[in-house]
């Protein structure tokens, strides 16, 4: 089988892994917002890749074709992302679960049908650049830290380092949080919606909470990921990349912050390395491997094992 | 049932009763709308251009029409929204050009094995994934999951072997018919006289024979059917068939239409199908058929006002539109959702 052969080399490759952490790290942040949406609240949010959308867009229309600092327009266009969610939500979170679901991959494909086509905003298909200006100082005071250490010449290393450091720190704060009385209020929403109410609490409310929060982080993460990719393009937003997050999300275990991450990094590497399969096939067909294999992991796990590697089965109650 | 607001007097009453009749009337009060709308674009803009856009959206909503049935079919049997239905017409259309463009088959005979091969797709992915995942009580958001990964694999397989290049049926896109002053395509006449003389067939069927009256029966209320005596496994494998066979027609009168094909056509379609589905209230076959119908009409009304850029943004309005109004559809009974 020598069309199979992989060339291992890849792997002691310190640059792949650095662009393997980044992406594991931004889709960490990514899937912490599923998380939170699907884990532990049980509502079925698909349109997560739209709030990656607006965030990106919103900071970096603020920077370029406003003339926003860049620091002033992150929380700028977290709080877009919040109305988005806020907006969605309210006519939307009191229908059933599959509605919900609906409604939410429409609202995604409007976002990116926007992007697409206000061109004069956006720039279209070309997509929209030159946003990053602020970050690439930051990017090279950290270089000088690391140049002490040897590790100077690797310029993607402080992206992967913030990416991370971000990504733990919410991580953190989010198991914090989860064990408050709030919290806990999620998970009874998540258990029995109707039992939560009869307590007297507003339902609604928190559901609208947990997926503004979840808005929040799609949005922080597509700030990490404009900065990965030096622009932003509407084919960075298609629902493929909401269902990239699921499966991180199903392969780490829901109700599990720390699984998002050993699901986010088990996932890329998967991903990435078959970018090194030395298959005798063109591109696209290889990017269509890799998709049907994000397909064929999703079928799998929900059929054999749908809590994941590291969740509950007993948390498992997204039933009818 | 609603407790009386306190908030009385006659303005009070007055828009009290002016909501009670559209609620109590959907259908009507959704087919007044669409008059309405109709009638402000002739005003604006002419019976000449509206007329024109009416021809294209009877077309494009014959296909949608073919695709909905399906997909509310199905929810309404299995409960499951089958967001693979989607690609199961991209897979309609691709395999028509299989048999059409690469063996050199003529298109009607092409677009009959496609009806036969996505039917057997639709068959084959419930023996396989469905029917399994139905024994195992399976929950909602597996059920959801499952059906987004089974469109990835359809999708990607048939980008596998066709790659990303638009492809085409091998057709007449160029030879168009104009009477009074409008025009149509010569084989978009012939895709909506199928779409719509296929459509007819379905609702006889539906309407008139044991087997439709069963799919409906199941797609109603499952348990109630099997407690009659209604062989369900039959119908299930019935509503496969039917569903599938119906979108993979879809899929090639859609691109036979158009004119060209990418593996994404059958995604971008699926919203637009939900739309329809849901309009005409989830699980009701009639109402998709109408659903699908008033969907094309909007998106092509929509180009006189707005640039055509936008008309798929309409069925995505149209479709929360109608899920903040009315979630059970204009053709659904009024419940809890």
């Amino acid at each position: 089988m020598t069309t199979f052969a992989f060339t291992l080399e890849a792997f002691t490759d310190i640059d792949f892994w650095i662009g393997v952490g980044i992406l594991a790290g931004t889709y960490t942040i990514f899937a912490l917002g599923l998380q939170i949406n699907v884990g532990f609240t049980g509502i079925v949010n698909f349109g997560q890749a739209g709030f990656m959308a607006i965030g990106a867009y919103t900071m970096g229309i603020l920077v370029v074709k406003a003339g926003w600092s860049f620091w002033l327009a992150l929380p700028a266009a977290t709080a877009v992302a919040m109305a988005a969610g806020l907006l969605i939500g309210l006519p939307s979170l009191r229908l059933r679960a599959d509605y919900f679901a609906i409604v939410t991959i429409a609202f995604a494909e409007i976002v990116r049908y926007v992007a697409q086509n206000a061109r004069e905003l956006t720039g279209g298909n070309q997509g929209l650049l030159g946003y990053d200006d602020a970050w690439a100082d930051v990017s090279f005071w950290i270089l000088d830290r690391l140049d002490a250490i040897g590790m100077g010449d690797q310029f993607l290393l402080p992206l992967l380092l913030v990416t991370w450091i971000t990504a733990l720190v919410l991580i953190a704060v989010l198991s914090v949080v989860q064990r408050t009385p709030w919290g806990r209020v999620l998970r009874a929403i998540r258990e029995d919606e109707d039992a939560a109410r009869a307590l007297g609490k507003n339902t609604f409310a928190y559901k609208l909470q947990s997926l503004m929060i979840g808005a929040a982080l799609g949005a922080l993460a597509g700030y990490f990921l404009a900065l990965n990719l030096a622009f932003v393009s509407p084919e960075s937003f298609e629902p493929l990349f909401t269902f990239i997050g699921y499966a991180v999300l199903i392969l780490g275990g829901l109700a599990s912050y720390a699984g998002v991450a050993l699901g986010a990094i088990v996932l890329w590497t998967l991903l990435e390395a078959t970018r090194f399969l030395d298959l005798p096939l063109a591109a696209e067909k290889v990017a269509a491997l890799r998709f049907m294999l994000v397909g064929l992991l999703l079928i799998l796990l929900m059929a054999y094992r749908p809590q994941g590697i590291l969740g509950k089965r007993r948390e498992m109650v997204l039933g009818d | 049932m609603e407790a009386g607001a306190p908030r009385s007097g006659i303005a009070g009453s007055l828009t009290r009763r002016a909501l009670a009749w559209p609620r109590a009337n959907p259908a009507q009060a959704a087919g007044g709308l669409l008059l309405a709308a109709m009638l402000a674009l002739a005003i604006a803009y002419g019976i000449q251009p509206l007329a024109q856009r009416t021809i294209n959206g009877v077309v494009s909503g014959s296909y949608f029409a073919l695709g909905a049935v399906g997909l509310t079919l199905v929810y309404g049997t299995l409960k499951l929204v089958n967001f693979a239905h989607g690609d199961m017409l991209t897979f309609g259309a691709y395999v028509a050009f299989l048999f059409n463009v690469t063996i050199g088959l003529p298109i009607v005979v092409a677009a009959l094995c496609a009806i036969a091969v996505t039917a057997a797709l639709g068959v084959a992915s419930d023996r396989v994934m469905w029917r399994p995942m139905r024994a195992k009580r399976a929950g909602l958001l597996q059920l959801l999951l499952m059906a987004i990964g089974l469109a990835f694999v359809i999708r990607n397989a048939i980008q596998l072997v066709a790659g990303t290049a638009p492809r085409r049926l091998d057709v007449d896109v160029t030879t168009s018919i104009a009477f009074l002053g409008l025009r149509i395509g010569r084989t978009e006449l012939i895709a909506v006289v199928v779409g719509l003389a296929t459509l007819a067939g379905v609702v006889l069927m539906l309407r008139h024979t044991l087997l439709g009256k069963q799919m409906r029966a199941l797609s109603d209320n499952f348990d109630l059917a099997e407690v009659t005596g209604i062989d369900t496994d039959r119908i299930v494998v019935a509503t496969w068939v039917f569903a599938a066979g119906l979108a993979g027609l879809a899929g090639v009168l859609l691109v036979a239409s158009i004119g060209s094909m990418t593996i994404n056509i059958g995604f971008f379609v699926l919203l637009s199908l939900f739309a329809a589905v849901i309009l005409g209230g989830i699980g009701n076959a009639y109402g998709a058929l109408v659903g699908g119908m008033v969907i094309g009409l909007a998106q092509e009304w929509s180009t006189l006002v707005l640039d055509a850029r936008w008309k798929v943004a309409v069925g995505f309005a149209i479709l929360i539109a109608v899920l903040v109004v009315r979630p059970s559809g204009i053709f659904g009974r009024e419940r809890t959702l």
